[in-house]
């Protein structure tokens, strides 16, 4: 018995030996060449280092597939779908047409109201939207967020980005309204991506910031409405600029003023205010930047305290 | 070989009120800036009570192709470490050194959208994973197949059973070619047979030169998967080495010596039973408490219980199991089964393991219990477990026939198998016929 079992436990050990040796050849097969220097090192971050640029070209597919989800998933099960992008201005163009067009009679720079009003209210809303998706997009990805790891600055900018595409719809409809006011197009029109990419830049900036606040302070969830509301009367979009003479310099440090005018300018062809279009793109520009440094430097506690 | 992982003094510390609340308000912190000057000298004295390490002074090393186990106690760190290395939370002190890809799957599912189909949702959620739009058309169909959901691909999300929208998140999970696989209980889901494939799948990874992390209270898992495993306990590495050591040591952590186990304050259980333990007692037959048995003697085992409201049929007993994790048996005071509601009460639940059954080793108990309280799903024993608490061991009794003439250098050696069972066998005598 003894030595039966010694043999028995020879051949295990030898079984072992065996099956050890083929796996390190498997294991050999494939050759795993490690780099040098560490792909990915993790240390405690200093509170104002820069953009992770290689990080972000690695996820752009990702930024692709979150505009997508959102674009594909704002109008499922509902009965108008598409058609909602071009419901929200449209009607409320008609309305402060009625209101403020006919019954307050403001003045409006020459350009029927309708028009005046919606060339504002086109991009008002688009703004408005992408502003309000995007401070809430982090707190609405918690699990995402909790989960795993990828550039978080990509969840706000692909909500803002996936906007975009309800702005484009209702740019049709507003090919509609110049067509039946046969308005003139100038050179003026190529300034129009200029604008949007602005209005983008800005929506980015301050969807962004307003996020990553929102992730520490729910306020900003209560707040965000009301401050739309704010910016929406601050705004020229239901009066023209003009109405404020030598005031319109306070105006102009609202960033949004000077792009809405802008594409008023760049639509129906009136003359531009360069100074006050230049200001509100330094405006936007500044403010993408200072939002960029204070995203990432809020982004480390994101995981922690969402 | 130079490691694949390093990891060098790491520490995540985190504050105990920012886990209480989850969020500030805006209010709090401008009134927190007015205040300031006062509060920061107050701030530096309250530091060490408010915050707590959840990871400290953690070093270790893995080399490429090691597959290591990481075991520990619900709070031991290990979900902290997990989040670490797959930069999810930034360490407070110390850091990684990743020579490779992670893919870190923390939950299954991550970023499915339900108005997606399966198909949308296997790139929305291949891209959350790091994989580029190319790298997922070329691996499509092998994670369609995978997940066995091919004639649903097009069907929103939404309508799969909670079966399929397992298997198809593991599926796209486990079609990543990370360098470093970090994996966190997920084969706690889905259905046996497809969880023998997920940890097939593991193996495959394994195999072909990958590390991987698997994090698990499933130590038989750990020890078929794990060469190597890693135990985290309070934030610290307290062993790190051989599995089957490792495990062993793992459960026959905490034990308490001398065959019984008073709970003051009483135990709570996790799944949420209105039960709690009050003590637990290993003793012979005879009821003198003691650890130390022959195979031919039988166990007493002894549960004071009390339930503190109704209950609706519950069942507390214990899971025995061998010292280096594997279950051996189940045992369930049913008594109160048949009554349905039982009423609050304080309960000794008593019964006896037979003698002649278990071979000689070491044994350990963890204590548990189910039952409803009315919500749907309290059925949940695994969560309603201590953990091993106290340990015994069986003897050879010396007499015949179990005696097992151990050659000399092989003392430790027994007889195969958990149990020694006297077996009524016959001998019968052949008549040997002669032509």
């Amino acid at each position: 018995m003894d030595v039966s079992k010694n043999n028995r436990m020879l051949g295990a050990a030898a079984l072992r030996a065996s099956t050890s040796t083929a796996e390190t050849k498997v294991a050999s097969q494939i050759h795993l060449t490690l780099p040098d220097k560490p792909l990915v090192s993790i240390r405690p971050s200093t509170s104002w280092s820069p953009l992770n640029l290689r990080d972000l070209w690695q996820y752009r597919d990702l930024l692709y597939f979150l505009v997508l989800r959102d674009v594909k998933v704002r109008y499922k099960q509902t009965a108008l779908g598409v058609a909602w992008a071009v419901v929200q201005p449209l009607f409320t163009m008609l309305i402060f047409s009625f209101i403020f067009g006919r019954l307050a009679g403001i003045k409006s720079d020459g350009v029927p109201y309708p028009l005046f009003a919606y060339a504002g209210l086109l991009s008002w809303t688009f703004f408005a939207n992408a502003v309000t998706s995007s401070g809430n997009s982090l707190v609405g990805s918690a699990n995402l967020i909790t989960k795993v790891y990828f550039p978080r600055l990509l969840v706000p900018v692909a909500a803002v980005i996936a906007g975009l595409v309800d702005f484009a719809i209702a740019f049709l409809l507003l090919a509609v309204l110049m067509l039946y006011y046969r308005v003139e197009l100038t050179w003026q029109i190529l300034m129009l991506p200029v604008l949007m990419s602005l209005t983008t830049l800005l929506a980015i900036g301050v969807g962004m910031w307003l996020s990553a606040l929102n992730v520490k302070y729910r306020d900003i969830r209560h707040a965000l409405p009301f401050l739309i509301q704010l910016w929406f009367f601050a705004s020229p979009i239901i009066y023209p600029a003009s109405i404020f003479e030598h005031w319109r310099w306070l105006l102009a440090l609202n960033p949004m003023a000077g792009l809405i005018e802008g594409y008023r300018a760049a639509l129906y062809g009136s003359p531009f205010d360069w100074p006050m279009v230049a200001l509100s793109s330094g405006l936007t520009l500044t403010l993408l930047i200072y939002a960029t440094f204070m995203f990432r430097r809020m982004e480390k506690s994101f995981a922690d305290i969402i | 070989m130079l490691p694949i992982i390093k990891v060098e003094n790491l520490g995540k510390q985190y504050r105990l009120g920012a886990a209480r609340v989850p969020y500030a308000t805006l209010r709090d912190t401008l009134a927190g800036t007015i205040r300031a000057p006062f509060r920061r000298r107050r701030h530096r004295a309250e530091n060490s009570s408010n915050t707590f390490w959840a990871v400290k002074d953690v070093n270790f090393e893995i080399a490429p192709g090691e597959v290591v186990g990481i075991i520990g106690r619900n709070g031991a760190g290990k979900s902290t470490l997990l989040k670490l290395l797959s930069r999810i939370t930034e360490p407070t002190t110390g850091g990684i050194d990743l020579y490779g890809r992670v893919a870190s799957l923390l939950e299954v599912g991550t970023g499915f959208h339900p108005e997606l189909t399966g198909r949308e949702n296997i790139f929305l959620n291949g891209a959350i994973l790091g994989m580029r739009k190319t790298e997922i058309e070329s691996r499509f169909d092998e994670i369609v197949a995978f997940a066995e959901i091919d004639k649903f691909i097009d069907t929103p999300v939404k309508h799969y059973s909670s079966g399929m929208y397992v298997r198809l998140a593991f599926a796209v999970a486990a079609h990543l070619q990370p360098e470093i696989l970090i994996v966190d209980e997920v084969l706690a889901v889905g259905d046996a047979a497809f969880q023998k494939k997920c940890l097939g799948k593991m193996g495959d990874v394994a195999r072909q030169g990958r590390t991987v992390l698997f994090v698990s209270h499933n130590m038989d898992a750990v020890r078929r998967l794990c060469p190597k495993t890693l135990w985290l306990d309070g934030g610290r590495v307290r062993e790190v080495g051989d599995t089957y050591q490792c495990v062993s040591n793992y459960l026959l952590r905490g034990i308490t010596e001398g065959g019984r186990v008073a709970f003051s304050p009483p135990h709570r259980m996790e799944n949420d039973m209105p039960v709690l333990l009050h003590s637990v007692e290993i003793s012979d037959e005879a009821g003198k408490l003691t650890i130390l048995f022959s195979t031919r003697s039988a166990i007493r085992v002894r549960i004071e219980w009390e339930n503190v409201s109704p209950i609706y049929k519950p069942r507390i007993g214990f899971v025995m199991q061998t010292s280096d994790g594997l279950d051996v048996l189940t045992a369930l005071d049913a008594n109160s089964w048949g009554l349905e509601w039982l009423p609050p009460g304080r309960r000794i639940s008593t019964c006896l393991i037979p003698g002649s059954l278990l071979n000689e080793g070491e044994y350990v108990i963890d204590v548990g219990g189910d039952g409803n309280t009315g919500h749907p799903d309290v059925f949940d024993f695994s969560r309603g477990r201590t953990g091993a608490i106290l340990r015994f061991e069986v003897e050879d009794d010396m007499t015949l026939p179990n005696k097992y003439y151990g050659q000399e250098g092989f003392r430790d050696a027994r007889w195969p198998g958990v149990l020694l069972l006297n077996l009524p066998w016959k001998q019968e005598e052949v008549a040997l016929e002669f032509s």
